[in-house]
């Protein structure tokens, strides 16, 4: 049972939800607005990481597991790749996102640029979790009392 | 009402940017970390506020207003959280203030939160 740090803690349960918002929105709006994949998948995992701040590693370990951060890395990757590959099965060079729709090329642009975004967050938000992660179980927690 | 609304923004950056440069002098003048503290947390709100409520003048009544209202009332909240936690992590620390050297941050046991 955490005794301090209560501002930290009321405050950070206050935030994460507007921050994760702010992440789908520079996500999703990357292509009218300045953002994108990976300015939207670094504050997604700052949602995650502020959590692990002030909770502590093992509270945000339960949320978002080792195993899921690491599946998570590989999964962005094969989203973006695999866009590519299905643009060559369908006839058209690797990424060419026409090929999605070929009787208005630029709805297929749009479509692909949406999905291999999603990937780079995907990817992003795994690697900064996962940098997190690392350099945070390399330090023994602080225990309750000393603060 | 053109007019007036430029006046207004404009004296509303200028004296943001005033608040903001008087909290850069002071965390480099101030003589320990307690007063550089108190110096660059409170004049960097004030300066943020203003500077926020000039550009949105400046925009006037769109959707940059919507923005800026947000982003100023994130930095709103966490400003001072920043300041609470960068204080409270230095008086944990053994840090004190030089007036008070024997100054103790111990809460009495069983208080909630304190720190």
């Amino acid at each position: 049972m955490i005794r301090h740090h209560l501002i930290l803690r009321v405050i950070t349960k206050m935030l994460i939800g507007p921050i994760m918002l702010f992440a789908l929105y520079v996500q999703f709006h990357g292509d009218y607005s300045p953002g994108g994949g990976f300015q939207a998948g670094v504050i997604m995992a700052v949602a995650f990481i502020i959590y692990g701040v002030v909770f502590g590693l093992a509270t945000v370990q339960q949320v978002f597991p080792p195993w899921l951060v690491h599946k998570l890395l590989a999964l962005g990757v094969l989203i973006y790749a695999g866009t590519g590959v299905v643009s060559l099965f369908l006839g058209y060079g690797y990424l060419d996102y026409g090929a999605f729709t070929p009787d208005h090329p630029e709805h297929g642009q749009h479509w692909g640029i949406l999905v291999v975004e999603l990937g780079v967050g995907v990817t992003v938000t795994g690697v900064m979790v996962a940098i997190y992660y690392a350099f945070a179980a390399r330090t023994p927690a602080i225990s309750d009392e000393d603060w | 009402m053109e007019t007036l609304f430029e006046i207004l923004s404009w004296v509303l950056i200028l004296s943001g940017s005033f608040f903001s440069v008087v909290g850069a002098v002071g965390i480099v003048r101030f003589p320990d970390f307690w007063a550089r503290l108190h110096a660059v947390s409170i004049s960097d709100s004030a300066g943020v506020i203003l500077l926020l409520a000039g550009m949105a003048l400046q925009a006037g009544w769109t959707l940059i207003t919507v923005k800026l209202v947000i982003i100023g009332l994130f930095l709103f909240i966490t400003g001072p959280t920043s300041t609470h936690a960068a204080a409270s992590a230095a008086l944990v620390s053994g840090l004190r203030p030089k007036e008070h050297p024997g100054l103790t941050g111990a809460q009495p046991p069983g208080k909630e939160g304190g720190a």
